[in-house]
């Protein structure tokens, strides 16, 4: 017995000593952990809890060359839902729908989202009314999981004004989220879509902020988190337009009713793009928020297209307007002067081998010099020119002019204008040959040629100026593509604007629309399109003050407008006279052009005056 | 029985500090449910606790009070109904919340229960009962077959299920119950060296190593060995490393990567290793004096895996700090210590054998629980003794520390 007790006794102790050398152990690794490595967990549990929200910078505001604010940011509200049992999350999304228009479509969209499941709150809307707003924040409780943010929204003032050439806005998409200038994004982003918001975008974005809150283990944001200080968000920068906001409300006040087209404005001196507009637009405000499917499908199956940038991305034939550029190219090559008559005068038609081409006056104008030429759009002086130019070469420079590209306008989408680059050009196409007398097509603005209007308005630069022709930007600051220059003396530059001038005196074709305080310098079209409907009218025009240099360039294109004369010029006439007085500090008026005098019963002395000269 | 103090006052420092145990333990639990976004399923278990507390106090006043002879009558009987009971579990047990591949729950008019759990009491009873009616201590290997064999029934029905933690518990109660019935300590060793073999077969030139030192020891050991027992020996250590691989490839792939991370946490941060970083994390966080009662963030953000139940540590050391683990640990010493001196105490060699057949799976609980908590030993679904969640566990836990009161406390 005694012995059975010592045994246990020296046992015992072993046993204490295992006890305690196995806790010892534990407490040391504990005393280890939580007092001498114990800040550096503190850490790893901060940024455990801690995830990292970002804050959308509000984006720059686009201004015109006034100031006028084309667009800008108002406080919007998205509406969030953190992720959860998809079962409650539908049924979230369900009592939403007594808020929030949420149309078929989107809750579809959004389902699928809830289905396909991820860590980010569900984006509902970037764009709540603010009563739906005020509606469940008093109802939170019956929304635990609803987060609510402010959420800058983007506005248009000009609304349809500045569809196409501002653009508008929209969520981010998956591809844009795989390129590397989105490297930093996140699904919802509102990102520029088309126009300066899209060919900016990197300027107007900004840098986003950061926000933190407390996350749990499954990465649900619980609350937002004060304890450490985010980055605030850095605002886009402004981008300020040459645009002139007022002359294109002007135009559009002035444009046809009903028509569809393209109306380009540039400034002579920088190649600023004063005017950019394209009728039939749409309202840029449908996209600030999520963009409605129905709404979606309704602009893009339009039959007008209202969504296509026509100044810019439209092609039309260029007909009598092409013959300013027939001209210049002769020039530049220094194959005629201007007070040069062609060999054979104008009978109304033109023989080239067993070829007749017709001159649109069958009456014929006889023999023309180069501004007479003009004035008449004589077709006849322009077949001999061109043939004079020879097919290469009229290729040559007309290419080097860019007319087989764009011009490189500051803007996402710009269509290039068809041109053959070389005779290949009709092997390809059409599988011949090309001849000689392709270049009789050509010298006339007919043939295989489309322009885009801002393509004429860009060579209309290079006559309104000393031959060189910038390319047209809408930012005030941008750096300008590379334009062209063609070598023309400057008396020769002056007779082409004298042809061009005489277009708008007595005998020319856009005499009615003659302006009393300003020197409209112009050249019709009318243009065959092959298609049903009126002839497509093309008007190109450069105006001034009378005596000095050309200020303002202003090329319309109205669709099936049937008469360049009857629809087009006056057109640019109004809208060159109402950029003009407003610059030149005039009154302005509704009545501009000569025609409009005529109706109203104005004095036109002004204009027996010029018949007199 | 002499005296007129119940055996419950008589053992007062044991019972008062199980009660503290059980009492801190559902205050942990209440805390561990105040989360950031409230669970359901959560709500409340402070409670469920408690009242079970409750019925585990009443449970101990009555049981502690029953005399030794009836628990050595009892002890095979109910030895054979919890192995019957463990081994219906195998077929009609049903998992249940965070244990849900494991089938370890049976279900009887709507009450569940663990029957591993009361497996633990009743197989200590058996093999202190086994053990102490032998005259002399264990002297060869041969004599440990019985209660070897005794416990392996029970700890393969439980690894069947499979529920590691438990079985680990089996292991512990073996040890600890032939130590105290004076087996020589390399009888013990070779006992063990199986399972040690086990363990090493992951490299053969360690594994090689090993078997050649064992061969040295049981050399040097013969003369209190059979040759058949050295020859077994080194079979088994032959056999445990030949099975080494196959038993690796037949755990399940969340047991093999809770032993993988073991080694590295980082080789799968988002699943096995989640639940160790999270709780390094969290236990690390607290330091010194701990984040405040109910106000740690791993936990409050749920970060933190099976927090209620087998992570309570975690909430502990993030919530109280190393002042609060320290003390927990110290209870916990002071509990076995105690526990180590009824057993010298106690006048029937059966009370103390039962003792620390207890106190080998309460140890091994505290250790393994602990320690992977903190990284020290690999993950393994332990629950910590009066602490965690757990109704049959708590219930269990109470039964046996009422038998060792009424063993304690045995006249002789």
């Amino acid at each position: 017995m005694s012995r059975r007790r010592y045994r246990h006794s020296v046992l015992a102790n072993r046993a204490r000593l295992a006890v305690v050398v196995l806790l010892g152990i534990l407490a040391g690794v504990l005393f280890r952990a939580q007092v001498l490595r114990a800040t550096d967990w503190l850490l790893q549990s901060e940024r455990n809890r801690l995830r990292p929200l970002t804050v959308p910078a509000p984006r720059g505001i686009i201004r015109d060359r006034d100031g006028r604010v084309l667009a800008d940011n108002i406080p919007g509200y998205s509406v969030s839902i953190v992720p959860d049992q998809p079962d409650s999350m539908f049924s979230t999304l369900g009592r939403l729908r007594e808020h929030l228009d949420l149309p078929a479509g989107r809750l579809e969209a959004l389902s699928q989202q809830v289905r396909a499941g991820g860590p980010r709150p569900l984006l509902v809307t970037g764009d709540a009314p603010f009563d739906a707003v005020a509606a469940l924040v008093e109802r939170r409780s019956g929304f635990p999981r609803l987060l609510i943010e402010p959420r800058p929204k983007r506005r248009y003032p000009a609304g349809q004004l500045g569809a196409h050439v501002i653009g508008y806005v929209g969520e981010i998409n998956e591809s844009e989220l795989g390129r590397p200038e989105f490297e930093d994004a996140e699904p919802g982003w509102i990102v520029g879509r088309s126009g300066v918001e899209s060919h900016y975008e990197s300027l107007l974005r900004g840098t986003a902020g950061t926000r933190y809150v407390e996350v749990d283990a499954a990465g649900r944001i619980v609350g937002s988190f004060g304890g450490v200080q985010g980055v605030a968000a850095d605002p886009g920068e402004d981008v300020d337009l040459n645009l002139d906001l007022e002359l294109m409300e002007w135009i559009h006040q002035v444009f046809p009713e009903g028509m569809n087209g393209a109306v380009v404005a540039l400034d002579v001196e920088t190649g600023g793009v004063l005017a950019l507009y394209s009728a039939p637009a749409f309202d840029p405000n449908v996209f600030a928020g999520v963009v409605d499917a129905e709404e979606w499908s309704r602009l893009v199956g339009n039959p007008e297209s209202p969504l296509y940038h026509r100044a810019v991305m439209g092609t039309y034939a260029p007909g009598s307007p092409w013959k300013l550029v027939t001209a210049a190219i002769a020039l530049d090559l220094g194959l005629v002067t201007p007070d040069e008559h062609m060999p054979v005068p104008c009978r109304g038609a033109y023989t080239y081998g067993n070829r007749v081409a017709r001159c649109w006056d069958s009456d014929g104008h006889g023999s023309l010099d180069l501004p007479g030429a003009i004035q008449h759009s004589c077709n006849v002086y322009f077949y001999q020119l061109g043939l004079r130019i020879g097919l290469t070469r009229m290729l040559g420079v007309g290419n080097r002019m860019g007319f087989g590209n764009r011009c490189g306008i500051d803007l996402p989408q710009e269509a290039g204008g068809i041109f053959p680059e070389s005779l290949d050009f009709w092997e390809r196409r059409f599988g011949y040959r090309a001849q000689e007398g392709e270049v009789l097509s050509l010298a006339i603005g007919q043939g295989p040629n489309d322009q885009t209007p801002l393509k004429m308005a860009q060579f209309l630069l290079a006559i309104a100026r000393d031959g060189s022709a910038p390319a047209p930007t809408l930012y005030r600051e941008a750096v300008p593509a590379d334009g062209w220059r063609l070598e023309i003396r400057p008396e020769h530059l002056e007779e082409i604007r004298e042809g061009m001038r005489r277009v708008m005196e007595p005998g020319g074709t856009a005499h009615l629309s003659s302006l009393e305080h300003f020197d409209l310098l112009g050249k019709t079209g009318t243009v065959e399109h092959g298609g049903e409907g009126l002839e497509h009218a093309w008007f190109t025009g450069i105006a001034g003050p009378f005596g000095g240099p050309p200020e303002i360039v202003i090329v319309a294109m109205v669709e099936f407008g049937g008469s360049g004369s009857g629809v087009a010029a006056p057109l640019v006439a109004k809208a060159a006279d109402f950029y003009l007085r407003g610059k030149h500090d005039m009154l302005r008026d509704t009545i501009q052009t000569l025609r409009e005098y005529l109706g109203a019963g104005r004095n036109t002395a002004w204009a027996d005056r010029r018949e007199a000269r | 029985m002499t005296g007129t103090r119940p055996a419950w006052l008589r053992q007062l420092p044991f019972t008062a500090t199980v009660l503290v145990l059980s009492l801190f333990g559902v205050a942990m639990i209440y805390s561990a449910g105040v989360l950031e976004v409230p669970s359901p399923a959560m709500q409340g278990l402070w409670l469920r606790q408690a009242v079970i507390l409750a019925a585990a106090i009443v449970g101990l006043l009555i049981l502690s009070r029953v005399p030794l002879r009836w628990f050595e009558w009892f002890a095979m009987p109910v030895y054979i109904v919890g192995v019957a009971v463990l081994a219906v579990t195998l077929v009609a047990g049903t998992g249940v919340g965070t244990a849900e591949g494991v089938n370890s729950f049976l279900s009887i008019a709507g009450f569940r229960f663990q029957p591993a759990e009361a497996a633990k009491v009743t197989t200590a009873l058996a093999l202190a009962l086994l053990l102490a009616r032998r005259e002399e201590p264990p002297g060869y290997l041969r004599d440990l077959l019985t209660p070897a064999l005794l416990v392996a029934v029970p700890l393969g029905l439980v690894l069947l299920q499979p529920d590691l933690g438990t079985a680990l518990a089996f292991v512990g109660m073996f040890f600890a119950i032939i130590y105290w019935a004076r087996t020589p300590w390399p009888l013990i060793l070779f006992a063990a060296s199986p399972g040690l073999g086990l363990l090493l077969a992951f490299s053969a030139r360690v594994w090689s190593v090993y078997i050649i030192l064992l061969a040295v020891a049981l050399y040097l050991y013969r003369f209190r060995l059979y040759l058949v027992e050295s020859v077994t020996v080194i079979l088994g250590n032959v056999a445990a490393g030949a099975v080494a691989q196959p038993l690796w490839n037949s755990l399940a792939q969340y047991q093999r990567n809770r032993l993988l991370v073991f080694l590295d946490p980082s080789l799968d941060p988002r699943n096995a290793g989640w639940q160790l970083i999270q709780s390094k994390v969290a236990v690390g966080s607290g330091g010194l004096v701990g984040k405040g009662f109910t106000a740690g963030t791993q936990k409050r953000l749920a970060f933190l895996p099976e927090q209620h139940t087998d992570f309570i540590f975690s909430v502990i050391g993030e919530e109280l700090g190393f002042v609060g683990t320290s003390l927990l640990l110290l209870l916990f010493c002071h509990l076995f210590l105690r526990m180590i001196r009824m057993a010298e105490t106690a006048s029937a060699p059966f009370a103390g054998l039962f003792i620390f057949g207890i106190m080998g799976v309460w140890l091994t609980h505290v250790f393994v629980n602990v320690g992977m908590t903190v990284g020290v030993v690999p993950i393994t679904g332990i629950p910590l003794p009066f602490i965690s969640y757990g109704g049959s566990f708590l219930l269990m836990s109470w039964t046996a520390a009422a038998i060792v009161v009424a063993l304690a406390s045995e006249d002789p």
